[in-house]
C-alpha cells in the first residue's frame, strides 16, 4: 500500500532561506482545515510538478507534533542532486498549491526511553526539532549533539541552544570541533536510546562505536535517507501491466512505474523500509542495488530489487508489477 | 553437564544459548547452582573478562561444589547468597550505578533467568542483549492464571497450585513479565477427572 | 439513527437475543464452503450501508447491555485492562480517534464538543457527560484507553511499534476469546500467537506482521476471526475458565441450536498518529446457530466448515469435544445445494432451504 493513497492539498504559506543552504517551507491545508497531527521523526512525501516530471520526495516534520495548523520542512539545496531540492528552492513561492502525504514515521522515539541522546549531522536536525518539542512537553529527558559546517550553515543551532542551553551542544567543523563520541557513549544511564540523522559516514561511525562499546542493538535509532541517485537509462517490462517503460537518466524505478500509470507500494522513498520490495521475473545484465533493506544473498540473488533507489544495467529486466 | 537439550516448543517458550564473551567494560554475571559451570566456561573462553566482572552467585542445593572454583577466577566482585529473592535489592542498587555498554549474563534454572532478567530489562538493558544459559533443575515457575498465584518449582504435570489448590496443566506459553509459564484448570470441563501426574519432558 | 438498546444478559441467565436486524446484518465469516488461516485484510474504509463494516466503530442494540457486562468484569479483576507506563500518550490517541469517529458517526447518540484541549463528551445511550482537559489524565476518573473503552464495544489491544514488531503494552480485555492480557501483556506479535496451531508454519504471521507495521495514519484495515462458544458468554477468559469451561458440557442434540454460539471477531487495525502505535480493536457478535441456519445460504455453508474442519484448529478454538454435536444439528439444514462466493446473506439470490 502507498503512503501516496493519503494525500492532503496544502498552500504554501511561507518560504523563509534559513542559511545559504537550507529554506524551510511552510503548508497549511488548502481547504482551511486542521492537519493530522503526528509523532516527532515523521515525514511527509511532498509532491513537486517539475514541467513534466513528477517529483515525490521525503522530507521530516520539524513543527510541533501538536500544532495542527501547518506542517513545516527545511530543504538543503543539494545542486549535485536530481533537482528535487533545486525545485523547492527555486521555483516553490508563497501561495503555490502542492500536494504532500499523510505523515509517515520511520524514525520513532522509543516512548520507554529514560533518556533520549540525539546525534545530528547538517540536516540531519530536522526529525530531532520535532521531537524536542514533543519530548518538552512531555517532560521527557533528551541530550542532543548537532554538528554543523560552519556557524554560518548552522540551521536553527541558535533557537536550540536559547531554548534548551543545558541540553544541547553545537559543535562547528570550520573549529575543528568534533563530538567526543567514545566518552559520549561511555558513562549513559540505563535505559538511555541513541537516536543518529545526518550523513551516511556519521550514522556508520556512531552505529560502529556503540557496537564496539557494548550497546545493545535495540538501543540505537537512525534515519537516513538515501536520495536515489542518477544513472544510465534503462529499460523494463512490467509483466502484470503488460507494460515497457524507460527509466530516465535522472529519475528512480519507481518514479518511472509511477510515470507508467502503475501503483507501487512505497513509504519511505530512500531505500530503507522496504515498502517497495518488487520481485523480479527474469533479467539479462547487473543490478545496481543502492538500498539499506536486501541483505547480501537477496542482493546477489537476483531475485529482488529495491526500486526507488536502486538501478539496472544490461539488456532485459523483468518485473513482478 | 547439567544442561538440559530443552524440546522444540512454541514462539513465546524462551530458548536458551551459550554464553559468549562480549566487548565492554563491565560484565555482571548472574547465576545459581549448577550455573556456575557456564561461568567457568565463560572465563576459559575469555580469562580477561573475569577483572571487568561482578559476579552474584546463590549456590542452593550445590553447597560449597563451586564456590571456591569462582573465588579462584579473582572476579572483580563475588557475592555469594543464599537466594535470590534476598539478593534482589542488591541488584537493584547494582543496576541504578550501571551504564549503558554493560554486558548481562544469566545461566542456571530458569527460574534464576526469568526473574533476574525482568530486573535487568526494568532497569533500562533489552532483553534480546541479556545472555542466558541453561543449567541444572528443569523445574519451572508458574503462574496459575485464575488466582495469580505462582507455583515455584513445578516438576510435574498436572500439578496443583500452591496458592488456590486449583489443578493446573502445564503450558508452554510463557511471560517475561511475569517470569513464568502459564498454568491453566485441567479439569474444568471434567471437573476432578485430573490425569495422573507425569514428570516434565519425560 | 435510532437503536432500540437491549436490555440482556451475557451470564448466568442469558437472556441475550439477536434482533432479526441483528441476524440480517450479523458477520458472517466464512466466504466459501471450507476453511483455513489467511492474512484476509482488507481496507477498513466504510461498507454496505446498515452493515456492521459501514462506522469505524460499529454501534449495535448490544451496546448498553456491553458495557454493563464489561463493568462487571472489571470490577471482579480489574486486571483485564492494563496499560505500560509508556502507553498513556497511545491511551489519549485512541480516547480522540473514538470520541471524533462515533460523534461523526452518530451524531444522535454521542457528541463531542472541543475548545483546545478543552473537550466536552456526551454518551447518551450511557447517560454519560464529562468535561476534561486533553492530555491531562487527572482530569478523567480513569486512565484514557480504560475511560473510552468502558464505552465502547469489543476489546482492545493498543500495540506499541518497535525495532520491527508490534509489542502489546496496553489492552482492555474482557470479551476474549481464552487470552489472558495480564499474561500476554508485553509480548510481541510472534509470541502472543505462539499458541496458535498450524498458522505460525504457514508464515501467516510473518505476512501479517508485515503488513500491519505498514498500516499507515488515515488508512485503517479489518479482517475477520471466528470460534465457538457455547451460552452467549462474553466473558470466556482463562482467568474464569475453570467456571465457564464446565459449560460445554450442558449442550444436549436439543438444546444445540439454542445454546450453541458462533462467535465472530471483526478485528480493525488504526494507526494512532501522536504515538506512532497501533490500536487492535476486537469487536465480537454472537449468533445462536439456530439463528445462523434461518439464512439457508449460511446453513448449508456453516454445516460443511465446521464437519471438514482441522482437528488442530476445532481443539484449539475449544469445540471438538461438542463437534459431533455440532455437525449433526446443522446436517439438517444442508440441502447439499451449492452456494454462492462471499460472505453476504444473499437471501433474494439464493435458493431457500430444501428439505
Amino acid at each position: 500500500m502507498s503512503a501516496g493513497t493519503n494525500k492532503i492539498a496544502v498552500t504554501v504559506s511561507d518560504v523563509v532561506p534559513v542559511n545559504e543552504i537550507v529554506k524551510r517551507f511552510r503548508f497549511v491545508r488548502s481547504d482551511g482545515g486542521s492537519l493530522p497531527t503526528f509523532s516527532g521523526g515523521a515525514h511527509t512525501v511532498v509532491e513537486m510538478q517539475d514541467g513534466e516530471i513528477t517529483r515525490l520526495n521525503p522530507y521530516s516534520l520539524m513543527s510541533d507534533p501538536m500544532d495542527q495548523s501547518a506542517y513545516t520542512i527545511s530543504v538543503r539545496r543539494d545542486d549535485e542532486g536530481r533537482g528535487g531540492s533545486l525545485f523547492m528552492h527555486q521555483k516553490v513561492k508563497p501561495g503555490d498549491e502542492m500536494v504532500v502525504s499523510y505523515p509517515v514515521n520511520l524514525f520513532a522515539l522509543d516512548l520507554r526511553a529514560r533518556k533520549n541522546l540525539m546525534i545530528a549531522g547538517g540536516i540531519g536536525i530536522t526529525p530531532f526539532l520535532a521531537q524536542i518539542k514533543q519530548l518538552s512537553a512531555m517532560n521527557g529527558r533528551f541530550e542532543l549533539h548537532y554538528a554543523c559546517r560552519s556557524s554560518a550553515l548552522a540551521s536553527y543551532a541558535d533557537e536550540l541552544t536559547r531554548d534548551h542551553p543545558q541540553n544541547v551542544q553545537i559543535y562547528f567543523d570550520d573549529a575543528k570541533q568534533v563530538i567526543d563520541l567514545e566518552n559520549l557513549l561511555d558513562g549513559q544511564p540505563l535505559g538511555t536510546h541513541i537516536y543518529v540523522c545526518g550523513p551516511k559516514g556519521m550514522i556508520d561511525w556512531v552505529r560502529g562505536k556503540a557496537a564496539d562499546l557494548g550497546w545493545p542493538r535495540e538501543a540505537i535509532h537512525y534515519e537516513e535517507f538515501l536520495a536515489p541517485q542518477s544513472g544510465k537509462p534503462f529499460e523494463v517490462k512490467l509483466s502484470v501491466s503488460n507494460k515497457i517503460i524507460k527509466v530516465g537518466e535522472h529519475q528512480s524505478l519507481l518514479e518511472a512505474i509511477e510515470a507508467a500509470g502503475v501503483d507501487a507500494p512505497y513509504l519511505c522513498r530512500g531505500g530503507a523500509c522496504g515498502q517497495c520490495e518488487t520481485s523480479v521475473i527474469g533479467y539479462d545484465g547487473k543490478f545496481l542495488h543502492r538500498d539499506h533493506w536486501l541483505d547480501d544473498e537477496e542482493k546477489a540473488s537476483g531475485e529482488k530489487i529495491m526500486p526507488c533507489v536502486s538501478r539496472f544495467e544490461g539488456k532485459t529486466l523483468v518485473l513482478d508489477r | 553437564m547439567s544442561s538440559f537439550d530443552f524440546p522444540e516448543s512454541i514462539k513465546s517458550r524462551p530458548r536458551y544459548g551459550t554464553l559468549e564473551p562480549r566487548a565492554g567494560k563491565f560484565h555482571l554475571i548472574i547465576a545459581d547452582a549448577e550455573g556456575a559451570e557456564a561461568i567457568l566456561g565463560l572465563a576459559r573462553s575469555d580469562p580477561s573478562l573475569m577483572a571487568k566482572a561482578h559476579i552474584i552467585y546463590f549456590p542452593l542445593d550445590t553447597g560449597d561444589t563451586f564456590t571456591g572454583q569462582l573465588e579462584a577466577l579473582t572476579p572483580k566482585q563475588l557475592y555469594v547468597g543464599p537466594s535470590y529473592s534476598a539478593a534482589i535489592p542488591r541488584l537493584r542498587r547494582t543496576l541504578q550505578d550501571a551504564h549503558m555498554g554493560l554486558q548481562v549474563y544469566l545461566t542456571g534454572t530458569e527460574g534464576l533467568m526469568g526473574q533476574a532478567m525482568l530486573e535487568v530489562t526494568d532497569a533500562g538493558i533489552p532483553h534480546t542483549a541479556i545472555q542466558t544459559e541453561h543449567r541444572g533443575s528443569v523445574a519451572r515457575r508458574m503462574q496459575c492464571v485464575h488466582c495469580k498465584g505462582v507455583t515455584e518449582d513445578v516438576i510435574t504435570d498436572p500439578f496443583e497450585c500452591s496458592h488456590c489448590g486449583l489443578n493446573l496443566f502445564v503450558r508452554d506459553h510463557y511471560s517475561r513479565r511475569l517470569a513464568a509459564f502459564q498454568g491453566v484448570c485441567v479439569d474444568a470441563e471434567d471437573p476432578s477427572n485430573v490425569p495422573e501426574k507425569v514428570e516434565l519432558y519425560s | 439513527m435510532t437503536i432500540q438498546f437491549n436490555d440482556e444478559t451475557f451470564r448466568d441467565d442469558y437472556t441475550f437475543k439477536n434482533s432479526q436486524w441483528a441476524i440480517d446484518r450479523f458477520p458472517f465469516p466464512f466466504h466459501e464452503d471450507s476453511y483455513m488461516y489467511s492474512v484476509n485484510m482488507e481496507q477498513h474504509q466504510g461498507g454496505p450501508a446498515g452493515s456492521v463494516y459501514e462506522k469505524r466503530f460499529d454501534v449495535d442494540e448490544h451496546y448498553v447491555a456491553e458495557m454493563k457486562d464489561r463493568a462487571m468484569v472489571l470490577a471482579e479483576d480489574p486486571l483485564r485492562c492494563q496499560s505500560l507506563d509508556h502507553m498513556t500518550l497511545a491511551g489519549w490517541d485512541l480516547l480522540e480517534l473514538i470520541m471524533v469517529s462515533k460523534s461523526e458517526d452518530y451524531p444522535d447518540l454521542f457528541e463531542l464538543h472541543r475548545d483546545g484541549n478543552n473537550w466536552h463528551w456526551i454518551n447518551r445511550p450511557m447517560g454519560i457527560e464529562q468535561k476534561f482537559s486533553f492530555m491531562d489524565e487527572t482530569t478523567l476518573p480513569y486512565g484514557p484507553m480504560e475511560y473510552i473503552t468502558r464505552q465502547t464495544q469489543g476489546d482492545f489491544a493498543v500495540l506499541d511499534q518497535r525495532d520491527d514488531n508490534l509489542w502489546m503494552d496496553a489492552g482492555m480485555v474482557t470479551t476474549q476469546a481464552d487470552w489472558s492480557l495480564d499474561f500476554d501483556i508485553g509480548m510481541n506479535f510472534f509470541e502472543w500467537h505462539a499458541p496458535v496451531p498450524k498458522a505460525h508454519e504457514m508464515g501467516i504471521f510473518v505476512r501479517a506482521l508485515k503488513f500491519l507495521l505498514n498500516i499507515q495514519q488515515g488508512a485503517p484495515a479489518r479482517r475477520l476471526n471466528w470460534t465457538m462458544t457455547v451460552n452467549p458468554l462474553l466473558d470466556t477468559s482463562p482467568e474464569n475458565y475453570h467456571k465457564w469451561g464446565v459449560q460445554k458440557t450442558t449442550l444436549t442434540s436439543d438444546n444445540v441450536g439454542e445454546k450453541q454460539f458462533l462467535r465472530v471477531e471483526l478485528q480493525t487495525f488504526f494507526r494512532l498518529p501522536r504515538s506512532n502505535a497501533l490500536v487492535f480493536p476486537i469487536r465480537c457478535y454472537l449468533i445462536a446457530l439456530e439463528d445462523v441456519v434461518s439464512v439457508p445460504k449460511w446453513g448449508r455453508r456453516l454445516h460443511r466448515v465446521l464437519r471438514d474442519v482441522p482437528v488442530e484448529l476445532a481443539t484449539y478454538k475449544g469445540f471438538i469435544d461438542n463437534r459431533p454435536m455440532i455437525v449433526d444439528y446443522l446436517s439438517e439444514y444442508d440441502d447439499g445445494l451449492p452456494t454462492s462466493d462471499g460472505i453476504w446473506p444473499d437471501k433474494d439470490t439464493e435458493p431457500p432451504f430444501q428439505a
